[in-house]
């Protein structure tokens, strides 16, 4: 459950209008410029072609300093004397992936109560106040494998808050009355749940994707948060921290020998425990067909079709990536110039196979369209798809996606943090540390031939689930002529189902 | 508890303040060089060669409120057209793209005119004319690139490349690698030299989509466009930046250049560039290029000035969503010397678990999933504050009113605590630091002040402004603002739902 989102689209009120959705994906090494004329000193260039293009300057990221302790835990330390802040994060592997089926929720209820519940010593809401009154922060949160405790100070108030961290981590204590908060606030975002169309076409289109009972796709219930316990807040709690299961990353404004000492010292006598296993998830492919959510407060559609995508350590990776850029990466790509700008369907268009580190991503195409132009959506995406398979993909365009890729890669490490977050995930994956640059390596390969080939291998139309959530009278077809219609009832169970 | 906070407040007081070293004005002005041109256009630099990139904020100071009923969205949709080429990028033969677009223009405005008729209108006429608009139209197609500008941004290195229109301004931002600094500075000027209005009207179709996502078919969209309606009945911030559907059905190009025009001369441009770059080496660049757009008169200021509201104002819609609140109270605008009294009784009210609007809603009446208040919608003319909440399961909008009232009653009849005083302070210094920490935001923030008060220092006195906020001001101005008269109340009341059948009576596929 994506509470902190949630929370967040209902707070921020609607500002202002961006003009493009935002690009995802990968952005690059220096370039050699091509013949380029070069403009005189004292004249502008009257194209961008003449512009001349001088070579970047020599980069070389700093690495963060990485240390193992006895124990197995794992410490990034990143020095950064820009600004007068200490920030870190403590990753622990074993996240809501990990929870039971009938008490979906159980790891973000955790996550919420670790902090707000307080520790032994003091309560959530003491600390609420001698936190804030240091301008510092400390949370937690989670993902499908991992929770994360994170903080950030000043430099000077670091020995008043990272105390805080190791007291949460050693003392957390989960007090009720924070558990029911909790338990009462995600009850509230369920019968929320609703209310916005793309919410609901991601979370419906997830779990036609990966299957609705599958850990990465599955929902809290009214009943699956009823049924969480303080105990099995506690359990949780026991069964993941230890050293062997955590990686800290620590940048800021401090000295690293004293530094690490400070680390060794509030860490190094953590006894080791059970190492949580590798989850154990089976992925089956989408049941093909045209599936229907009825959404009659709206003027929009929006259309998801999904399929099971790959890992990142497929080496057809790197043709992915320069596939998904040209295809529906960027302004410049094919669903963006095609199907918004000549064909004015779309504000919001894009899609790609999706990966992930550890486990198939989902490979997703999704626009929102008027309601009198949904089926002309679904068919504008079914074209794309059909083209990208065909083959032909040119030159100019692998060219392009590659330029962009690879001239923007700097950006990938421009700066200490994401440095170190790079190595933090790449650590926790099991990944090499060089990943970043075999990527880049990988890109540099990819040739015409190769996108042409994933593009055939990755996307089958045919196998898709394509999913419409909108105002079915006023659509331009029906859908039943794209074939059998399965119609998805989201009214939320108020009872756990009987079997 | 008590324990806590007296030791807090200690802590607090001894050595809390948070030295602004390295993070104050002197040293930045040893990095940040400021020069108008002499078209008027205001260029500022700022060194951080932390990473051989860099990242810009182009700030033009003209937004939805220079919008006037007709062509409502029509800053919005000059911003998306400034993504789409000049007369060299984006076309293959320009002089004959040139003419056709001109006819597009003219058979758009025949067109216009008849289907606008409000006597006499004839339906086949009508038909006849948007054919050939149409028509026209598709010629016009013929010479497109599409999406050339970005493609080149892009394929140069290129991220973030984006944009977003306000009620005040308009903005234009991405990241380049250090050494496409005069490429950026060619691009950048040359869509404001030269924008071309090709593929307008399709565009118009996606920014009418883009009403549909953000207003139409989204519960808080709708409420929010309802609120800043009733709220405001003459000036300009009650109307939508993305326009009214009419106006989205029949402003043109024309109309689009003539706002370009009037509004993106350089007088009425800051462009901030923050990171790897030498202002030495910069400068004469960022002057070669946006020396070139030619200087036009300031726009005028607006005449308009929204009434005081004598009377409470109150908006609902009924909806099949989940409950939502607001309510809003006119302020004075940025330029107000109680500004930064605004921005304590923000924090005061919203940030973090603090705050007074989360531990009463929130955490103690446990009737709000979130609440919180603040300043919209915008900071040049008179603006709200605003308290916000989301009601929990089984509460209604309206319940969200009397705990709302009762925190402003706190506010007007009790000095706030010298310890939650103080805590504001010192968080505004120390979010100061932390958006210091990156080109982009530094870009943003820097661009904004200098635009706003035409001096970037502001960004830094602000933390000055906000120290010298006592307890009587904050009472002061609680009194003064939070009347009921000058309220507008907008909410979400849920209607009760249809019994529904499961249509398939499948449930989950």
């Amino acid at each position: 459950m994506n509470r902190m989102k949630l929370l967040f689209a209902l707070l921020v009120l609607v500002l202002f209008h961006v003009s493009a959705p935002a690009q995802p994906g990968k952005t690059t090494a220096p370039k050699a410029p091509g013949t380029q004329k070069t403009s005189s000193p004292g004249k502008p260039a009257t194209s961008w072609k003449q512009v001349p293009i001088p070579p970047l300057r020599p980069f070389r990221p700093q690495e963060p300093r990485r240390i193992e302790l006895p124990n197995g835990m794992v410490i990034f330390l990143q020095e950064d004397h820009e600004l007068p802040l200490i920030d870190g994060t403590i990753r622990i592997r074993g996240g809501s992936r990990d929870e039971p089926a009938d008490k979906v929720g159980m790891v973000a209820i955790y996550a919420d109560v670790w902090r707000t519940g307080g520790t032994k010593s003091k309560t959530g809401d003491e600390l609420d106040d001698f936190l804030e009154a240091h301008a510092a922060r400390v949370e937690a949160t989670e993902n499908a494998d991992s929770t994360f405790l994170s903080w950030s100070s000043l430099k000077e108030n670091f020995e008043q808050v990272f105390p805080v961290v190791l007291d949460l981590l050693e003392h957390p204590e989960f007090r009720q009355d924070k558990i029911d908060l909790t338990k009462q606030q995600f009850a509230s975002l369920i019968s929320r749940r609703n209310d916005d169309l793309d919410e609901i076409a991601a979370r419906e289109s997830t779990k036609l994707a990966y299957g609705a009972h599958n850990p990465f796709a599955r929902t809290a219930e009214y009943y699956t948060i009823a049924a969480v316990t303080r105990d099995d807040l506690l359990q949780f709690h026991q069964r993941t921290i230890a050293p062997n299961n955590m990686i800290l990353g620590i940048a800021g404004d401090f000295d690293p020998a004293a530094m690490e000492q400070r680390l060794r010292q509030a860490f190094g006598g953590m006894p080791r425990g059970t190492p949580i296993p590798p989850a154990q998830i089976t992925f089956k492919e989408p049941v093909p067909g045209i599936y229907f959510v009825e959404k009659d407060d709206v003027n929009q559609s929006v259309i998801h079709m999904v399929d099971l995508g790959t890992e990142r350590r497929n080496p057809d990776y790197y043709a992915i990536e320069v596939m998904n850029l040209l295809f529906g990466g960027g302004f410049s790509s094919r669903l963006f110039a095609n199907i918004r700008s000549r064909q004015g369907l779309a504000y919001s268009v894009g899609g790609g196979v999706g990966t992930a580190f550890d486990h198939p991503g989902i490979t997703r195409l999704a626009m929102g369209t008027k309601s009198g132009s949904t089926a002309a959506g679904i068919e504008a995406l079914r074209k794309e798809m059909a083209d990208l398979i065909k083959g032909g993909v040119t030159e100019v365009e692998i060219k392009k996606a590659k330029d962009s890729i690879l001239n923007s890669f700097i950006f990938e490490f421009d700066s200490k943090e994401k440095v170190l977050a790079e190595r933090m995930r790449y650590e926790f994956y099991g990944y090499p540390p060089d990943f970043l640059e075999r990527y880049r390596a990988g890109i540099e390969k990819v040739t015409p031939a190769d996108v042409d080939r994933v593009a055939a291998k990755y996307i089958h139309p045919e196998k898709m689930a394509v999913l419409v959530v909108g105002n079915a009278k006023d659509f331009d077809r029906e859908l039943a002529t794209f074939g059998k219609v399965t119609t998805i009832d989201i009214t939320i169970p108020q009872k756990k189902p009987e079997k | 508890m008590k324990t806590v906070r007296t030791l807090a407040a200690v802590v607090c007081f001894a050595f809390l303040i948070p030295a602004l070293h390295g993070q104050d004005i002197a040293s930045f002005e040893k990095r940040i060089t400021v020069k108008k041109l002499p078209n008027g256009l205001t260029v500022l630099i700022m060194e951080r060669p932390e990473a051989p990139v860099f990242s810009f904020y182009t700030r033009v100071d003209a937004g939805s409120a220079q919008e006037v009923p007709g062509i409502t969205g029509l800053a919005h949709m000059f911003e998306h057209m400034a993504f789409k080429g000049t007369h060299e990028i984006g076309t293959t033969n320009w002089p004959a793209e040139k003419v056709a677009l001109e006819k597009v223009e003219q058979a758009y405005a025949a067109y216009l005119k008849e289907n606008l008729k409000e006597t006499g209108r004839d339906p086949k006429k009508v038909a006849e004319l948007e054919k050939e608009w149409q028509d026209a139209v598709a010629k016009a197609d013929d010479y497109v690139v599409p999406n050339q500008f970005g493609e080149i941004v892009e394929s140069q290195g290129g991220v973030g490349l984006n944009a977003s229109t306000d009620r005040d301004e308009t903005t234009y931002f991405y990241s380049f690698p250090q050494n496409r600094l005069e490429l950026w500075a060619y691009l950048e000027s040359e869509r404001f030299l030269q924008p071309v209005m090709r593929q307008f009207y399709k565009e118009r179709d996606v920014v009418y989509e883009e009403r549909r996502m953000s207003v139409d078919s989204s519960p808080q969209g709708r409420l929010l466009e309802q609120f800043l309606g009733t709220a405001y009945i003459a000036h300009p911030y009650g109307r939508p930046p993305v326009g009214w559907p009419s106006d989205l059905r029949s402003f043109s190009a024309t109309d689009a250049m003539n706002f370009f025009h009037k509004y993106y001369v350089p007088a009425n441009i800051v462009v901030a560039v923050v990171g790897d770059v030498k202002a030495a080496e910069a400068m004469p660049i960022l002057e070669k290029y946006f020396g070139r757009i030619p200087a036009g008169p300031a726009p005028e200021p607006l005449r308009v000035k929204e009434p005081p509201q004598e009377a409470l104002r109150a908006v609902t819609i009924r909806d099949k969503s989940q409950p939502l609140y607001v309510e809003g109270y006119h302020r004075p605008n940025f330029r107000d010397p109680d500004d930064a009294v605004y921005d304590v009784l923000a924090d005061l009210l919203s940030k973090g678990r603090t705050s007074r609007l989360y531990r009463s809603l929130v955490r103690d009446k446990r009737i709000a999933l979130a609440a919180q208040g603040g300043s919209f919608p915008g900071a040049k003319y008179p603006s709200l504050f605003y308290f916000f909440a989301a009601p929990t399961q089984g509460h209604t909008a309206e319940e969200m009113a009397k705990p709302i009232h009762e925190e402003i009653e706190r506010l007007k009849t009790q000095d706030v605590s010298d310890e939650e005083l103080q805590s504001i302070k010192t968080r505004a210094k120390a979010d100061l630091i932390r958006g210091l920490s990156n080109d982009q935001g530094l870009a943003f923030q820097l661009g904004e002040y200098q635009a706003l008060y035409g001096d970037w220092r502001e960004l830094f006195r602000q933390i000055d402004e906000i120290e010298k906020v006592t307890k009587a001001d904050i009472r002061r101005v609680a009194k003064t603002t939070f009347r009921e008269e000058n309220r507008t109340v907008a909410i979400i009341d849920t209607a009760a739902p249809k019994p529904t059948a499961p249509a398939s009576g499948k449930g989950e596929q």
